[in-house]
């Protein structure tokens, strides 16, 4: 690859990826791109198939069909390059409780073969980006869910990923911690140059400057620029064009079946 | 070029990293320990309600004569030390275990699976790091034994070091193997009664096999066929400054092919992940 290329390169690229769970279709020829230094919101009600994709994008499961690749490297033939430019948030709680903030990150930072003395700086840069300094100490279980999430995000940004992805970063949170959450990793994306990709099934998390995946069903419906996905839609915003988009999609699975 | 372009760019490791990835494991698993007493005291209480308890009660009822690697008639307490040493570990390997299966239902293993590092390596750093536990456990088990008189030579407590390294890495890659087939927690009960118990009972540990063979040739080859038989032997005999090789060469054996199945259980193209039929979140 050229150095000009590098430049160009997706953060990631879904092509025509399928997967099934026994009969049961979860993704049917999944195709979209996060470029860098975007903010991507992929939008889906609960079981469109984002955690399925989620999994498929971290590896925990095989890629039976289609292709992923993180900056160009392909996922199934080298994990290695893929995973190590790519900071993940689950959905699931995925610190331990019992030690304190900093024995988690330096725990992170081991699993990515970063010693302890680099990861000492790391570990001081993230936790003041996320303003946790002063909690470094302290158990992870005595902090509050919006806290959690956000040293979840400074433990994704641990090793200077170049693509993050989240699963639904904000459930649980009020809407002062969701608001802080979602304006700090478009922050990422717009000043650091990271890649988002942002999974929810909050309409209202997508901002005018995002670009909107619309998942149902495991089918992608639309995809583009907000703008771009509410006027091909038809619709007055982006709710709408969700609405109508899901709304056709099952209308046209229920004639299909009859 | 922007900021994050200074991004880590290596994907290849360099020994000192795959180091440094297996000290971060091995730290987790010894924070955690040391976070959760509860599991090292009933770790710890488990043998010893079978010594103070079920050997006292025993060692008018069987007699065990002498046998290697002992020179002299033992009490029945001495002669079952090894065995509990040997549960101990079983017990901490399928903890473990259980721990793997509630890491993946939260996100502890969606952590430890996301590392660049390959897969292989981070089981067995996950192995490693547990049979480590196991080790601490057992030793400070001996040592509670010492003042009930359960005394081996002073430098068999050394040769038994390799011995617990082996018997916890062959335990524990079981019960990864196990963990890997278990689809939720609630399963796990029964594969408690149908492992650890009959591996237990069906061994070594508790009577001398000469014994069983009196009462049943049957369930003599039975226990012979049992790995555990093997990991009691191997650290009873290391105890003692021996090494039993057949046992060795079973552990071994076993062991190798324990891990083997794990890290194939966990490949994400081969093995159990890829055959789930229910999404993981």
């Amino acid at each position: 690859m050229k150095p000009s290329d590098v430049a160009h390169t997706a953060a990631l690229e879904i092509d025509h990826v399928s997967h099934r769970y026994g009969a049961r279709l979860a993704l049917n020829d999944v195709s979209f791109t996060v470029r860098q230094s975007s903010f991507t919101v992929l939008l889906g009600l609960n079981g469109a198939g984002k955690s399925t994709l989620f999994s498929l994008i971290t590896r925990l499961y095989a890629i039976r069909s289609g292709q992923i690749r993180i900056f160009g490297h392909d996922v199934a033939n080298e994990p290695g390059a893929a995973l190590s430019k790519l900071g993940v948030v689950f959905q699931s709680r995925a610190l331990d409780t019992d030690i304190s903030v900093r024995q988690n990150l330096m725990y992170h930072a081991a699993l990515h073969g970063i010693a302890s003395k680099r990861a000492n700086e790391l570990i001081a840069e993230v936790l003041d980006r996320v303003a946790m300094t002063d909690r470094s100490l302290d158990r992870v279980g005595n902090l509050s869910i919006g806290q959690m999430r956000r040293i979840e995000i400074a433990r994704a940004l641990l090793h200077r990923p170049r693509l993050l992805v989240l699963d639904e970063p904000t459930v649980g949170l009020d809407i002062k911690a969701r608001a802080d959450i979602l304006d700090h990793v478009r922050g990422l994306s717009t000043v650091e140059g990271i890649g988002v990709l942002w999974a929810t099934h909050l309409i209202d998390e997508a901002g005018a400057g995002d670009n909107v995946v619309v998942l149902h069903k495991g089918r992608v419906l639309a995809r583009g620029g907000l703008g771009e996905v509410v006027g091909q839609s038809g619709g007055a915003d982006l709710r709408d064009a969700f609405n109508r988009l899901t709304g056709a999609a099952d209308q046209d699975e229920l004639e299909s079946a009859r | 070029m922007t900021v994050a372009g200074e991004a880590i760019d290596r994907h290849s490791f360099s020994l000192t990293q795959y180091f440094v990835c297996l000290k971060g494991i091995v730290w987790r698993e010894a924070l955690r320990f040391i976070h959760q007493r509860e599991r090292f005291v009933s770790a710890l209480v488990r043998p010893l309600v079978w010594l103070f308890i079920f050997a006292a009660g025993f060692r008018q009822v069987l007699g065990v004569s002498i046998i290697p690697p002992y020179e002299t008639y033992i009490l029945y307490e001495v002669y079952i030390a090894p065995g509990l040493i040997a549960m101990i570990q079983l017990f901490n390997g399928m903890q473990s275990s259980l721990t793997m299966v509630y890491d993946r239902e939260t996100g502890g293993m969606r952590t430890l699976l996301v590392s660049p590092f390959p897969r292989w390596w981070l089981l067995l750093s996950k192995l490693l790091a547990g049979t480590l536990v196991s080790i601490l456990q057992a030793y400070a088990f001996l040592l509670i034994a010492w003042f009930w008189d359960i005394e081996a030579p002073p430098l068999g407590y050394l040769t038994l070091l390799p011995a617990l390294l082996l018997s916890g890495l062959m335990l524990g890659a079981l019960g990864m193997l196990i963990s890997s087939l278990i689809k939720q927690l609630e399963n796990f009960a029964g594969v408690m009664n149908f492992v650890i118990f009959p591996m237990f009972f069906a061994s070594s540990a508790l009577y001398p096999l000469w014994r069983i063979k009196e009462s049943s040739p049957l369930l003599y080859y039975v226990c012979e066929l049992n790995p555990f038989t093997h990991a009691t032997e191997l650290i009873r005999f290391a105890l003692y400054e021996q090494v039993s090789w057949v046992s060795l060469g079973v552990v071994l054996g076993c062991t190798l092919a324990f891990l083997f199945g794990a890290i194939v259980a966990y490949d994400p193209a081969r093995g159990f992940l890829a055959r789930r039929n229910t999404p993981a979140g």
